[in-house]
């Protein structure tokens, strides 16, 4: 059967087995929680709460800090202990609202819902925006502005990013099999948007029992289809998907917008249909805790700001000592060095391995052999841009499309010569971009 | 958890393949025509590619020892440009030949220009040029105990006619490796189906070969004379082994194409206008020179990129 894909990638090995067959777990929070005000792409959301407040589950927390932003929710009842620096993932030290659980889950009193027919797109897209939802895939975009496209009628296509390519991840895989109705829903919800526009439930062929089941279910859905992906890692990064799915092409400068299309990842449909449907704000979201350290991998419903630690613990700990442990999957995900850490929106995996492929080997002479080339999505050249970014030569890589990076990870994986590709292009690309803000 | 985790950008997984895998691949993939080899001139061959081997190996030890740099005989890049040199010289040039030869190979064409996938010219083939220029006597002489009188191609050039079905089995003179297209090709599929090498620079390079010279060589598309052509000389062994040498051929895929098509264009120009029957070896260092100009025109444009458009 036909199966959409794209140009380059790679296929690493899936580790998808450990977890795959887990029924998502929920997992209660013992422990404060925290909620860094930096979750998204954008301006930091502003605390609306002090110090000793008492906040109830569903209670805003922190608004927005501007347009590119998003609220936070509280995930638990509790006291405000703290609102101070704390460290994320990604290493850095970012404000956060620390929760003190009190064990009582007490909730606000959400909204009355209106029918999704009732609602003008102003209502609807105010009830996503209200609710936090963001990208939940890793980037972290606030989905609103995602929506808010100048013109809705020029959208054709709302793609649900169900590719899930990240080797381990299975989050997603579990929300299609266990609550395909809440996905469906969702996309019923952005389709209600674009009056034009057709709804892409794009799933890679490694989830053959997801596609069945999203096609028996969208079998009387007009505005609906589910395509078949090849199984390749970066199938569900955005510029490629839209290709693979639509054969449209953007490069890094546009919006898939401008060629008609809006693209969200699994994760995030759900949050909308939560969002506009039970007018229920982001709290909760789906991890996947895995990797040959575990002792028993599995996925559970998380509550956003719960701290890594409690994930192990829910997930039997250790086997054995974990060599490297990452917020997120094996090619994009985040080499953590602690787990004193909270789940994030964005955070959709934690996974722990027992050995460390990349300070195994070491890096050695490019032989020029192009496999870079050939695994890269963005069709550029990974070995000559990591030269130009060793040697600072700035103008080069951005004549030479450096830019157009996506950092997914393949040059890398792929170099026989194990040269840190995608890190020298990555830090380049910062530094020119941290420039550029000036 | 006391201990604080490594931690590195990303990916954080690894192919298994490495450098030392690939050239150890292509050392068994030279085995058959090495074998033959030995097998058709007799254990002087099998010497002579001790030596050579040997030589370049101990250059590339030596230097990086002196040098005090890290030592990378391991990665079996040495033993590759080795064993090539040995296959591109004729079975009767004294032992010294191979010690010279490796030596220049490594020590001049590689590790002078900053080792491995530094040198812009193959060093096996820049070593060959090197001692045809300097010993062309020694070189040229392919007389020896198997056979005697000139190489099939030689023959070809002075207007007898040659067999063919001999020189496919590779029953015929020339240097120790390059008689046989079919071990030759043997190796060539190996590499192929392990995914080391693929098509486009042999098959763009034999096709336009095979084209130039029945357009231009005065013969027509003649079979006969063609097929003298590609199983004679180091047609064959050039194409599948040495054009296609990753670091010095272009990396970009519509480079490669130009650059076979440019190879088969020198080899044509080289073997029916040139002096000598042979000129696989001078067209493929020729071409070696132009892969950065070939590079730079053939870059390729980034997904969603329209040429003419900046940033």
């Amino acid at each position: 059967m036909a199966r959409a894909t794209f140009k380059g990638g790679v296929h690493p090995y899936e580790g998808k087995e450990l977890s795959k067959d887990k029924p998502i777990k929920d997992v209660l929070p013992q422990g404060d929680l925290v909620y860094p005000l930096s979750q998204h792409i954008g301006a930091p959301a502003v605390p609306v709460v002090q110090k000793g407040d008492r906040v109830l589950r569903g209670q805003k927390i922190a608004e927005a800090g501007g347009f590119v932003s998003a609220p936070i929710y509280a995930s638990v009842s509790g006291n405000v202990k703290a609102i101070e620096p704390r460290r994320v993932v990604t290493g850095d030290m970012v404000m956060s609202i620390v929760i003190e659980n009190d064990g009582m889950y007490e909730e606000v009193v959400y909204p009355e819902s209106k029918p999704l027919e009732e609602m003008t797109r102003e209502e609807i897209i105010e009830c996503i925006k209200e609710a936090g939802v963001v990208g939940m895939g890793g980037a972290g975009f606030p989905t609103h502005v995602k929506l808010s496209v100048k013109n809705p009628e020029k959208i054709d296509y709302v793609i649900a990013n169900c590719a899930e390519c990240e080797p381990y991840l299975t989050s997603d895989y579990r929300r299609m099999i266990e609550e395909p109705d809440k996905l469906i829903e969702g996309l019923k919800v952005s389709l209600a948007l674009f009056p034009n526009a057709k709804g892409i439930l794009a799933v890679e062929d490694n989830k053959e029992d997801c596609i069945a089941l999203l096609k028996e279910k969208t079998i009387n859905e007009q505005r609906i289809v589910v395509t078949r992906l090849k199984t390749k890692y970066p199938q569900g990064a955005e510029r490629q998907l839209i290709y693979a799915t639509t054969k449209r092409k953007i490069d890094s400068t546009k919006l898939p917008a401008d060629v008609g299309c809006v693209v969200n990842n699994v994760d995030s449909i759900v949050a909308i249909y939560n969002a506009v449907i039970n007018r229920k704000p982001l709290m909760e979201r789906i991890v996947t805790i895995t990797g040959e350290a575990i002792n028993h991998p599995q996925n559970m419903r998380v509550h956003i700001g719960t701290n890594y630690k409690e994930l192990i613990d829910a997930a039997g700990g250790f086997k054995e000592e974990p060599v490297k442990i990452i917020s997120g999957g094996p090619m994009m995900g985040f080499g953590v060095f602690e787990l004193d850490l909270p789940t994030t929106k964005t955070a959709s995996a934690l996974l722990c391995l027992t050995k460390d492929e990349v300070s195994e080997m070491e890096p050695s002479a490019c032989i020029n052999c192009g496999r870079c080339l050939e695994a890269c999505p963005g069709n550029i050249m990974p070995n000559k841009l990591a030269t130009l970014a060793i040697n600072h030569k700035e103008e080069e890589f951005v004549a030479n499309d450096g830019m157009e990076c996506c950092e997914c990870g393949c040059c890398s994986y792929v170099c026989p010569a194990k040269r840190h590709l995608t890190q020298s292009i990555k830090s380049m690309r910062k530094t020119i971009l941290g420039k550029r803000k000036k | 958890m006391s201990e604080l985790k490594k931690v590195s950008s990303n990916p954080h997984v690894r192919a298994r393949l490495t450098t030392g895998h690939i050239m150890f691949a292509v050392v068994i993939a030279l085995l058959p025509t090495s074998i033959y080899g030995i097998y058709n001139f007799g254990p002087k061959a099998a010497i002579l590619i001790l030596i050579t081997v040997l030589s370049s190996v101990m250059t590339e030890l030596i230097y990086e020892i002196v040098m005090k740099k890290k030592v990378t005989i391991s990665d079996f890049s040495a033993v590759v440009t080795g064993l090539l040199l040995a296959l591109n010289l004729p079975v009767s040039v004294p032992w010294w030949i191979g010690v010279i030869g490796g030596v220049f190979a490594i020590l001049v064409v590689k590790m002078l220009f900053g080792g491995l996938g530094q040198n812009f010219m193959n060093p096996a083939l820049a070593a060959r040029c090197f001692l045809l220029i300097s010993f062309t006597g020694i070189m040229t002489n392919f007389d020896c105990d198997a056979y005697t009188g000139a190489t099939p191609l030689a023959i070809l050039k002075s207007g007898e006619s040659v067999n063919v079905y001999n020189m496919v089995l590779g029953r015929c003179n020339g240097t120790i490796g390059e008689t046989s297209m079919a071990m030759i090709v043997v190796g060539a599929i190996f590499l192929i189906v392990l995914g080391v090498i693929d098509l486009r620079v042999p098959g763009s390079y034999i096709v336009s070969f095979v084209m130039f010279l029945g357009l231009f060589g005065g013969q027509g598309f003649d079979t006969h004379y063609i097929a003298a052509h590609l199983a004679g000389g180091g047609l064959m062994l050039g194409a599948f082994f040495m054009a296609t040498d990753y670091v010095t051929r272009p990396i970009t895929v519509k480079g490669q194409y130009l650059y076979g098509i440019l190879l088969g264009f020198l080899t044509f120009v080289f073997r029916v206008f040139g002096p000598s029957a042979e000129g696989v070896s001078y067209a493929i260092i020729i071409g070696n020179l132009l892969v950065p100009l070939i590079e730079k025109v053939t870059r390729p444009r980034a997904f969603g990129k329209k040429w003419g458009t900046k940033k």
